[in-house]
């Protein structure tokens, strides 16, 4: 069994003048919202405890406002905690003086931001050398294992340029190498990929497993994302309203939740009910303008080009007017005469409002032909829900 | 009720106390001003001091390198027409005035503002004097710079610098306030010291906003050092002044002239180093 790398022990934090009013509220059992209401202080983090293991992905997973955010920071008190205790390779954090506590940070954790929070003056290099140059490190040597953190992130090519030049992921790349320079035991990563776009993030989850593989770093990792939390954690830990209401493996978590707001991000109770079009909807399909001097053969081209069947008709506004496919264009131009969209519109192909409930939508999805195109209150196309995309959303859901 | 009735003396209150330092602090005064003087007089005689043409060059060339060369073109034809004016010595002079009142201002100015961002203290307390200093009509601070430094460069200089400080004071500050909290937390979080937080996170990353107040202050200080030919700053407001005098619209178009080329060369010239440092590659 791999030994205790961090232990919060009844970790507390209450934002606010008067901590002491909401202690006692919080004996007596009152809630986060009744201690604000009351006092104007508000409870961060309540009685957290829990241990995190040398070499494990621990995720910490929870609704905003659930206190995870709050909670890592105070394992490197970027937040004092109001009561309670943090525990380093046994160490005290929470006890530590101004000095003992930068040596922490600078050589024991190192953290991840959302927003990568990179220095837009600095070449690559100096950005993941930043650690390295507060610590004192002379610039040889820091350059030295900044390159080699870069190398490991795949960056090498890249060490001279600015962070403005680099696209979102490549930029977290650089947040990441940041951290991988000090050689940390501890890795704090703070949402660090939800800013990324899906493909790029699970990519990112990748390259955070396969450094893990080479050096068993302990990694407090939050999220608010369950498919991230599935696919990286060895164990998570799940929050509501500042406390820790269950920690476990993944399957653990699965196959026994500790209650139903635990239960609600694996099984969303009836999805169905809870999603609506808009969410759903997708803009994968081609989408044309109707204006006056563009032809619906040039239409007929894009659907050709991109081996699609059908596509949507927009105005300038992005006001939905109807759906063509290549057989009723196919008609319209051979018909003679001016060939126009409107009479090409599959008539039986209807737009539903984007605010309608997924059960609502369901069989009207289930048993269109075509894709159901999805549009706002005022009309403008916002996607279209596929049979395929109705399926994965059901699916996951469980 | 009459007026007449109540007579808060504000104006003898305000005369008494300029009456107590300029009999008590007079080592303070003197030491100012000698400080002040010092600094005014050794840049006006080394910008004199250099050939004309050499100055002229110098200005093109960083025109050149800084902007382009239209920008190269302007200031060359500005700066012949300056010459050509016979206002060459008065220009170079208030540029002299300009450049120490700001270097004054924002030698004090950063670091208040710096001081401002850093403690919420600071800033409830500079504000409202900040405010104070912009809204006073700058003719005011003529009179206490005046009486406590006499007439000339130097009162001229320290009227100049009160009035011209409070933009490089705000933008810092706002600057600072500015850098995201995420920023902060990772210099914290990579164990950053206060010290090494300011100087390797808030400084860089507020610079273009303490730029813009450094070419605000130092156009400010162009309008005010034009006021302060009024107690014998000299330069170009001189010639406005006389112009004024003597109802001869011409020598004082030609004074205003030299006084909007002047503004043009020194608003872009700043400008152009502010932006350097936002979208160097």
């Amino acid at each position: 069994m791999a030994e205790d790398k961090i232990v919060l022990e009844n970790l507390y934090k209450i934002f606010g003048p008067n901590p002491d009013d909401a202690f006692e509220l919080l004996e007596k059992g009152h809630s986060k919202d009744e201690i604000f209401e009351k006092t104007g202080t508000t409870v961060g983090v309540r009685d957290a405890t829990c241990t995190i293991k040398q070499g494990e992905i621990f995720v910490v997973m929870g609704l905003s406002g659930s206190g995870k955010s709050t909670l890592v920071r105070m394992l490197n008190r970027l937040i004092e905690p109001t009561r309670g205790r943090v525990l380093v390779d046994g160490d005290d954090v929470t006890a530590m003086d101004r000095k003992d506590l930068i040596n922490l940070r600078r050589h024991d954790m190192a953290m991840v931001f959302q927003s990568f929070a990179l220095m837009p003056h600095k070449t690559v290099l100096d950005n993941a050398g930043f650690g390295l140059e507060v610590a004192g490190i002379e610039k040889s040597k820091r350059d030295e294992r900044s390159m080699k953190a870069l190398e490991q992130v795949g960056l090498k090519a890249n060490a001279e340029s600015f962070p403005s030049e680099l696209s979102g992921g490549m930029q977290q790349r650089v947040g990441l190498a940041r951290a991988l320079a000090m050689d940390p035991s501890i890795l704090l990563m703070d949402e660090a990929f939800s800013a990324l776009d899906p493909l790029i993030r699970t990519e990112m989850q990748d390259e955070l497993l396969a450094l893990q593989e080479q050096s068993q770093r302990t990694v407090v990792f939050i999220s608010h994302d369950l498919d991230e939390a599935m696919r990286i954690g060895d164990r998570i830990a799940i929050m509501e309203g500042g406390a820790i209401v269950q920690v476990g493996t993944p399957e653990e978590i699965v196959t026994n939740p500790a209650n139903d707001y635990v239960k609600s991000f694996f099984y969303g109770v009836d999805v169905s009910q809870v999603f609506n079009a808009g969410d759903i909807a997708d803009r994968k399909q081609v989408t044309v303008v109707e204006r006056p001097g563009v032809s619906v053969r040039a239409a007929f081209e894009r659907l050709r080009e991109h081996s699609r069947e059908i596509a949507i008709v927009t105005d300038k506004s992005r006001k939905y007017l109807g759906m063509v496919s290549a057989e009723t264009l196919t008609d319209q131009i051979k018909g003679g005469g001016e060939p126009k969209y409107s009479e090409a519109f599959l008539k039986e192909v209807e737009a539903v409002q984007s605010d309608m409930s997924l059960s609502d939508v369901l069989s009207r999805v289930a048993a269109s032909r075509y894709p159901v195109p999805v549009v706002d209150s005022e009309g403008r196309y916002v996607g279209a829900i596929t049979k395929t995309a109705l399926l994965q959303t059901l699916d996951k859901a469980g | 009720m009459d007026s007449e009735d109540i007579n808060l003396p504000i104006a003898e209150y305000v005369e008494a106390g300029v009456d107590w330092v300029q009999t008590n602090l007079t080592g303070l005064l003197d030491g100012i001003s000698a400080a002040i003087g010092f600094i005014v007089d050794n840049l006006e005689d080394f910008l004199l001091w250099l050939p004309d043409w050499l100055l002229a060059v110098v200005v093109v060339a960083i025109g050149f390198w800084r902007v382009n060369w239209r920008f190269a073109i302007f200031a060359a034809v500005a700066m012949f027409l300056v010459f050509g004016m016979n206002l060459w010595e008065e220009t170079v002079s208030t540029l002299a005035l300009v450049l120490a009142s700001s270097i004054v201002a924002l030698a004090i100015g950063v670091p208040v503002g710096i001081a401002m961002a850093r403690r919420d203290v600071v800033e409830m307390i500079v504000r409202p004097i900040l405010d104070f200093m912009q809204t006073m009509p700058p003719f005011v601070y003529l009179i206490p710079a005046a009486i406590f430094f006499g007439l000339g460069k130097v009162p001229g200089t320290i009227a100049t610098v009160v009035f011209a400080m409070p933009p490089a004071v705000r933008l810092t500050n706002l600057g600072i306030r500015q850098v995201s909290k995420e920023q902060v937390e990772a210099g914290l979080a990579f164990g950053c010291t206060a010290r090494q937080l300011l100087y390797k996170v808030q400084l860089p990353l507020a610079m273009p906003s303490i730029m813009a107040g450094v070419n605000q202050t130092i156009m400010l200080s162009l309008s005010m050092v034009v006021i302060a030919s009024m107690i014998g700053a000299g330069g170009l407001g001189n010639t406005v002044l006389t112009g004024i005098q003597r109802l001869n619209v011409g020598l004082g178009f030609e004074g205003g002239l030299g006084v909007v080329l002047l503004a043009i060369l020194l608003d872009r010239l700043t400008q152009s180093f502010g932006q350097s440092r936002k979208g160097r590659k």
